[in-house]
């Protein structure tokens, strides 16, 4: 469903100098399978969800991204939502003004336009959300809020989730949701992303901890140390990471 | 870079550019005694009428242009204007619909102004002024059953010439400022309102100004009188051709609003910005201002400014009557060239009067926004509240956006509030909407729509929407 080639990205600083974070990444995700990456701060995860996304602040030097069989690496970002990419923000944005529910049916309509599919109506859409925002255990008040304006850490968290549950993406990257959140909220989330497991889809879970990986089992667990995956492994090499740390595996780093 | 989307967002055109192709009646260039006494007969003016033009005129003359606003522009040359161009007419005036010229119709029907009665639009009387006169004024047989008096200025100070007497230059005399006591002098037509006592105006009323002409300057005036416990809503809307020179507007608006009278006045303000070198374009010298003369009165200003070269415009409330109140809700968007330095006045001279000032602005391109407002509490007003919110939205890096707010509390149990913030569209709201599939064009109008959403439920309804797509098109090109 997913794979990235060689992946070269780089960043520049207040400086202007590059600085490379994705140095040769290879990473493959096949449908249906739930992938986790981990890795130490500044390992480049979050660079690597934001580059997936088509965030226009890193250059990519070289390497592919295949959604699907399709290079996406040229792509604009709405182009690659198109194509069926989701990101769950790790800082969601607010954007005051504008009405959740106006933004959730904006973005849902816009890809079923792209998809050559009809818009949804009034009514469908608000009958759709109503189940989708109860499995996520969202208060229907949310929708008449702005988008993320004043919400807790959880509660955009889940805005995140619901969002995801509404857009049905292909591949759904989540770029460390679980950060800040309580553990009510924490299984709320993991059931709101299990929910979506199905053979026709992949989900990259971005994280720190193990926590997580005990309500989203995966399938496979990646490293990431340094711009690379230096390892991979079952759902036991997550539970080795949380005893060990990362700290074993750094000196592995091909350079 | 999402700044290049953002440039594509911006280039629509404007819309509203054409030139009617319409014989006139224009008077020569330039500006004397004499082209104020032609005006005034052209117009069968009464005597008051005339004196009190050329008491303007002469104190106009010992003026100089008011340099203060955060505006740049070249000397305006005020005998290279027409002061007066009227469509010609066979009679003096049309008597009806029937009998204005199907040009002008048909250029109302373009900007989308219904004239025809049969063709109403949600219930909106309009008021039609073509360059210096007013063409056409609709529903006037249904708000007379009312008791509602809606007719062009000119009409008013041939049937009503009492309550001009009794309010003209009341709010803004002829001796406010240069662009006022100019206005006082050559003004040529413009709409005049009058609500009964205890009457609800059953429709909005709603003036269309549209100047024409080349080297016409179009000064209007308009009045509106709400009698006690009266309503009254209405909608002020404007454009003009594009044209390689720039043009003056200059208009005179006053609002009296007696005992728990309230007036809603509102407008969107579309004239020609110029092209993106700033070329053309209208120069808008506005001076608005109500006053809350009665008890429990209200008068809420509601004000999109999209167009003009440049706009230096204040709409204010003098909140006499105790428990007085007033509003105002502005966006003001400039893109390219486009300069604007706005706000507003609100005078607290009445016990427990109440303000309200929320101000969006907008900038792109080069253009150049200002918000400059006073909050005054007189040593009378005794618990006078005021809540300022000013907020500024960038969309390029060489565009600016300025605040002058002025507070001036003289009584101890006044409350005055000032919030302000200035923020720079953000990359990460664009890729955020971006990454849910929306292009970076509806990425843009969202947000900022967003951003003027408080503004926006001020407008009545229809206009509101209006006023969302306005903003999509004079957003076209914006960021750089």
């Amino acid at each position: 469903m997913l794979t990235i080639n060689q992946l070269h990205a780089s960043i520049q600083d207040e400086k202007q100098q590059t600085k490379e974070i994705l140095r040769g990444l290879q990473l493959s995700v096949n449908p249906g399978e739930v992938h986790a990456i981990m890795g130490p701060n500044g390992s480049g995860k979050s660079t690597l969800a934001n580059v997936l996304a088509g965030k226009e602040d890193y250059h990519v030097s070289s390497g592919d991204i295949l959604l699907a069989g399709k290079n996406i690496l040229n792509l604009a970002p709405e182009e690659r939502a198109a194509e069926g990419l989701f990101l769950a923000f790790q800082y969601p944005v607010e954007i005051p003004g504008v009405n959740n529910m106006y933004f959730l049916k904006a973005a849902v309509n816009s890809l079923r336009k792209w998809r050559g599919l009809p818009p949804l109506d009034a009514i469908d859409f608000l009958a759709l959300v109503k189940a989708k925002m109860k499995e996520v255990g969202m208060d229907e008040k949310f929708l008449h809020r702005a988008v993320n304006e004043g919400f807790s850490g959880g509660e955009k968290k889940r805005n995140e989730i619901l969002q995801m549950l509404m857009l049905e993406p292909r591949v759904a990257i989540l770029d460390e949701t679980d950060s800040g959140l309580d553990i009510d909220a924490l299984q709320m989330v993991a059931k709101g992303v299990n929910s979506l497991r199905s053979p026709e889809r992949s989900i990259i879970v971005v994280t720190h901890y193990q926590r997580l990986l005990s309500y989203i089992i995966p399938d496979v667990v990646h490293v990431m140390v340094k711009g690379q995956i230096i390892k991979s492994g079952g759902k036991e090499l997550a539970l080795e990471l949380e005893e060990k740390g990362y700290g074993w595996l750094e000196n592995q780093v091909i350079t | 870079m999402a700044n290049q989307y953002l440039k594509e967002v911006v280039n629509k055109h404007y819309e509203y550019g054409f030139v009617t192709a319409i014989e006139t009646d224009s008077m020569a260039l330039g500006l004397s005694e004499q082209v104020i006494r032609d005006i005034s007969k052209r117009k069968n003016e009464p005597p008051f009428m005339l004196e009190w033009r050329l008491r303007a005129y002469h104190y106009w003359l010992t003026l100089k242009t008011p340099r203060w606003a955060h505006v740049n522009y070249p000397d305006i040359d005020y005998q290279n204007i027409s002061y007066f161009s009227a469509p010609k007419v066979k009679k003096d005036a049309p008597k009806s619909l029937e009998e204005v010229d199907p040009k002008l119709l048909e250029t109302y029907k373009k900007l989308g102004i219904p004239l025809h009665e049969q063709s109403r639009l949600a219930g909106v009387a309009v008021d039609a002024v073509f360059d210096s006169v007013s063409v056409a004024t609709t529903f006037k047989a249904t708000l007379a059953e009312a008791g509602v008096i809606f007719c062009s200025f000119s009409e008013a100070v041939q049937q009503y010439p009492d309550l001009i007497k009794q309010y003209l230059g009341t709010v803004v005399p002829y001796r406010d400022n240069f662009f006022a006591a100019l206005n006082s002098a050559v003004f040529s037509d413009g709409s005049f309102v009058y609500i009964p006592k205890g009457v609800r105006c059953p429709m909005e009323l709603s003036t269309y100004f549209r100047i024409n002409a080349a080297n016409t300057g179009q000064f209007e005036r308009t009045l509106i009188i709400a009698d006690d416990s009266s309503y009254v809503s209405y909608l002020e809307g404007c454009s003009a051709p594009m044209r390689d020179e720039n043009q003056l507007h200059a208009a005179v608006v006053e609002l009296v609003a007696l005992d728990q009278a309230q007036i809603k006045y509102s407008t969107v303000q579309n004239w020609y910005p110029g092209d993106e070198e700033g070329r053309g374009g209208i120069f808008n010298f506005v001076t608005k201002r109500g006053a809350c003369r009665g008890k429990y009165s209200k008068i809420s200003w509601t004000q999109i400014e999209t167009g003009s070269a440049i706009t230096w415009k204040y709409p204010s409330v003098i909140l006499q009557g105790d428990h007085s109140c007033g509003e105002f809700y502005s966006v003001a968007l400039t893109n390219h060239r486009q300069q604007a330095d706005t706000g507003t006045k609100m005078i607290h001279i009445g016990k427990h009067t109440k303000s309200t000032i929320i101000s969006k602005g907008i900038s792109a391109g080069f253009g150049q926004n200002t918000y400059r407002g006073l909050v005054r509490a007189l040593p009378t007003a005794t618990h006078a509240r005021n809540y300022t919110q000013c907020d500024s939205l960038l969309l390029s890096s060489t565009c600016g956006a300025h605040t002058f707010p002025t507070i001036d509390a003289k009584n101890p149990t006044a409350q005055i509030e000032h919030e302000a913030s200035t923020s720079k569209i953000g990359e990460d709201q664009l890729f955020y909407c971006r990454q849910r599939g929306l292009s970076a064009e509806d990425a843009v109008s969202m947000i900022v729509n967003g951003f003027c959403k408080q503004v926006f439920n001020e407008l009545p309804m229809e206009f509101a929407v209006e006023a969302q797509k306005l903003l999509e098109v004079s957003l076209e090109g914006s960021v750089g």
